[in-house]
């Protein structure tokens, strides 16, 4: 009944379905450049392979041989389901789902789903799994970017589903305490009764859970206004890979005693620790919002609109987004939503909240008419009703999901000066000429963040190798980030150099040794590989 | 056919909100609730503006009865197209309890008093679910009704509206003027863009009261109680189908 005893073969099957053909990013920039220009159309039989320092062939983004934990034996599973009754899933088809990402790019072979309702719960399946030298994935609502949400081979996965209690809600100061298993829209419906909103918000929230977010730093399209998780967040209550709980709940505003170790997990991607609780400030629902659709003919249009929308509607601004005219055609193509203007190379989604709504109509008037009268703007559209809103972000929140059905995605999530953002777009396009399908750029302009995506009929390594390193040497060479929020998981993981210096990943390094010796929380993720050699 | 079409649009809460019963069950809490122009309504406008742009009519006045805030609701009309505005001024006790009789003797008079030659309402209202008005407007005034109207063509000086009905689809003559009343399927209401909302704030809206067109306002209705609608109930699982039949034997449904 539980074959828990896997063999070799069975391993190797069980790999990646990504397999990279770049070569491995050189430690130190000065080689750099030498492979950079024969990584152009490389052909197959061309291709590089770079011996890694342990001397086994690599790719960055595909995973390295299986460490040497332990696998689930029947003894564990005992104790497990003595823990966790009914809650320690091995039925293949129950585990199947969580095996797999959102992208269906990734595939683990675990076979123990494990569901803990609370944090003692949790510490008890880390305290034995450290002991027992047993890995461990932790999951929440299964919708990362970046493959680190599920296991590489068999860890164990580790489920928040079912911490979804909301502890308390402090209705004068904002503040929010709740299970790390919390799913974002949940929080935003219970807030919103009681007149507040959750500080972040992205399309993934109808599955994606608090501690998942906190735990990847999420962005979303709220951080324009509210800033980042890094302010939001008060306080944690996390699960450390000993099995130890480190109570950070605090509900304060201000708190200057030590070091502020809950910023340490935030972003961490549950490698340093399993987060079980967030305390979180929430602002205000507000009494107006609105949102504008508009319609650009050039990126440097589009830049100016964005400063004259700081300048006139700066303290109601509350997200500033963009697509191109490739997103609108895969928006119409694939989900058949219709173009809510005529057509135009670039639109722009602006949403602003404000507590009054004469006053931000007055506002969003004296705007809208000195964007038409300077032709920032050939075309838009604005909503405020709810419906309405409702529609025009669905133009940008569901670009993701159109490119799903465009074919096989190549997803970027990067970071640059906001007067870069659409070189890369183009210079890329221009770079992969008719090799690709598609290739696309949506995203948080208003922060910086590109969302550049590539589409081919079919997985094509070729096509990746061309895109690959050039979209990273791209973003090291104008100072971005190559993943301003997905974070690294494992398909980046190897590439974290291009945006941080050595000593700072050596750093990074040390820490996760310090709090997790054994390695045994979401191994192969976040941290480059080589640095586990030292 | 060319001359005034008159479209009314009603003021109803946004689809996408979520209603709570007043605690006293008199009503549905209004008050900071967001509210828009009601989607068939909607859909009567973009007909309209459709008909004019075609050339085949001459000029769109949107009409609505309500308190002040119905003034955003004929602005949103005007933003889609339509040239100016009309609000009857309805409010308080007397908005409470306004209803498809009251609303469809508003229409018939200012229809007879703009001499307007097709009225086009949406078929219902989302808030009270009536489908009343259009069908009491045409009565009122003997005019030709084309309801559920989910295609619309004019031809000299009649009209061909095709219904949807049960059955499926029938397809009618009639005369003009006329009452018609959009369903789903008539057309998809555009956005308005912004060079029209710019122009829309410029487009008139004229004030009238009920009593300027002696309509009398009382209602035939009284509202006793509004209630939520009962909780759903969780559901059982069962393991088995023997549990099944059992479950269903003990809770008397077999």
């Amino acid at each position: 009944m539980l074959g828990l005893f896997q063999g070799a073969s069975r391993l190797r099957a069980a790999l990646r379905l990504l397999s990279y053909t770049a070569p491995f990013p050189p430690t130190d920039l000065q080689r750099l450049c030498p492979i950079q220009t024969s990584a152009r159309f490389m052909s197959l039989s061309r291709r590089l392979h770079h011996v890694g320092e342990d001397g086994s062939r690599s790719s960055p983004a595909s995973a390295p041989d299986r460490l040497p934990f332990s696998r689930v034996s029947v003894e564990d599973l005992a104790f497990f389901s003595q823990i966790l009754p009914g809650r320690a899933i091995t039925d293949p088809d129950l585990v199947e789902s969580s095996n797999v990402d959102w992208l269906k790019s990734v595939r683990g072979s675990s076979e123990l789903l494990l569901r803990p309702q609370t944090t003692e719960e949790v510490s008890q399946i880390l305290r034995y799994c450290s002991s027992h030298n047993l890995a461990v994935n932790p999951q929440g609502g299964n919708t990362g970017l970046v493959g680190g949400s599920v296991p590489v081979y068999d860890e164990i996965i580790l489920s928040t589903s079912l911490m979804n209690n909301i502890h308390s809600f402090d209705h004068i100061s904002g503040i929010l305490t709740c299970q790390a298993g919390c799913v974002l829209e949940n929080l935003s419906l219970f807030l919103e009764e009681r007149d507040y909103i959750m500080p972040l918000d992205l399309g993934a929230k109808g599955s994606c859970q608090i501690g998942g977010n906190v735990a990847t730093n999420a962005g979303g399209l709220r951080l324009l206004r509210y800033g980042s998780l890094h302010g939001t967040v008060l306080g944690l209550e996390v699960v450390l890979a000993d099995g130890r709980v480190l109570d950070c709940l605090s509900t304060l505003r201000k708190d200057n005693t030590g070091y502020d170790l809950k910023q340490l997990f935030i972003g961490s991607e549950g490698t340093l620790g399993v987060i079980t609780a967030v305390s979180i400030l929430c602002p205000r629902k507000p009494k107006s919002v609105n949102v504008l659709f508009l319609g650009c003919e050039t990126f440097e249009q589009l830049l100016k609109a964005f400063q004259l929308c700081r300048g006139m509607l700066g303290e109601i601004l509350s997200a500033f987004e963009f697509l191109d005219s490739e997103c609108m055609k895969l928006l119409n193509t694939h989900l058949k939503l219709s173009n809510p203007i005529s057509d135009c190379s670039f639109y722009i989604v602006i949403e602003t909240s404000g507590s009054d709504p004469s006053h931000d109509a007055q506002k969003l008037h004296n705007f809208l008419e000195e964007a038409m009268k300077s032709l920032l703007v050939t075309d838009g559209t604005v909503a405020t009703e709810e419906s309405k809103i409702k529609a025009l972000w669905s133009m940008r929140e569901r670009v993701t999901e159109a490119l799903t059905h465009d074919g096989f995605n190549y997803k970027y999530d990067i970071s640059l000066p906001v007067e870069r953002i659409y070189q890369l777009v183009t210079d890329m396009r221009q770079h992969l000429g008719s090799r690709a399908k598609r290739v696309v750029g949506y995203g948080h302009v208003g922060d910086g963040n590109l969302h550049l995506n590539v589409t081919s009929p079919v997985k094509d390594p070729v096509l990746l190798a061309a895109i690959e390193p050039f979209v990273y040497e791209w973003a090291a060479r104008y100072h971005g980030s190559i993943s301003a929020e997905h974070g690294l998981g494992l398909k980046k993981r190897n590439y974290i150099y291009y945006s941080k210096p050595r000593p700072a990943v050596a750093l990074m390094g040390n820490i996760k040794a310090m709090l997790d010796p054994k390695g045994i929380l979401n191994p192969y993720k976040t941290l480059p590989d080589q640095l586990k050699q030292h | 056919m060319s001359g005034r079409v008159l479209v009314g649009v009603k003021r109803v809460i946004d689809y996408a909100v979520k209603i709570r019963v007043k605690p006293d069950h008199t009503g549905v809490v209004t008050d900071g609730v967001k509210h828009s122009m009601n989607p068939f309504c909607e859909i009567a406008v973009e007909e309209a503006v459709k008909l004019k742009e075609k050339k085949l009519i001459k000029e769109v006045v949107a009409v609505s009865c309500g308190p002040q805030q119905s003034q955003e609701t004929i602005r949103t009309a005007l933003a889609m197209g339509a040239d100016r505005g009309i609000h009857v001024e309805v409010s308080g006790k007397d908005y409470d309890s306004l209803g498809p009789l009251q609303v469809s003797k508003i229409l018939a008079a200012l229809a007879k008093k703009e001499e307007a030659q097709l009225i086009i309402l949406g078929k219902q209202a989302i808030d009270d679910d009536c489908n009343q008005t259009g069908q009491m407007t045409a009565a009122l005034l003997d005019w030709p009704q084309g309801t559920f109207a989910s295609e619309v063509s004019l031809e000299a000086e009649k009209i061909k509206v095709v219904r949807e009905i049960d059955g499926g689809l029938e397809t009618i003559k009639i005369n003009t003027p006329a009452v018609l009343t959009a369903d789903l399927r008539l057309n998809t209401p555009r956005y308005a863009t912004l060079p029209n909302i710019m122009k829309a704030k410029k487009k008139k809206i004229a004030n009238v009261k009920p009593a300027d067109l002696g309509v009398d306002l009382t209602s035939r209705l009284e509202v006793l109680r509004v209630d939520e609608p009962p909780q759903r109930e969780a559901g059982v699982k069962v393991e088995t189908v023997e549990d099944l039949v059992a479950k269903l034997k003990d809770t008397g449904k077999i």
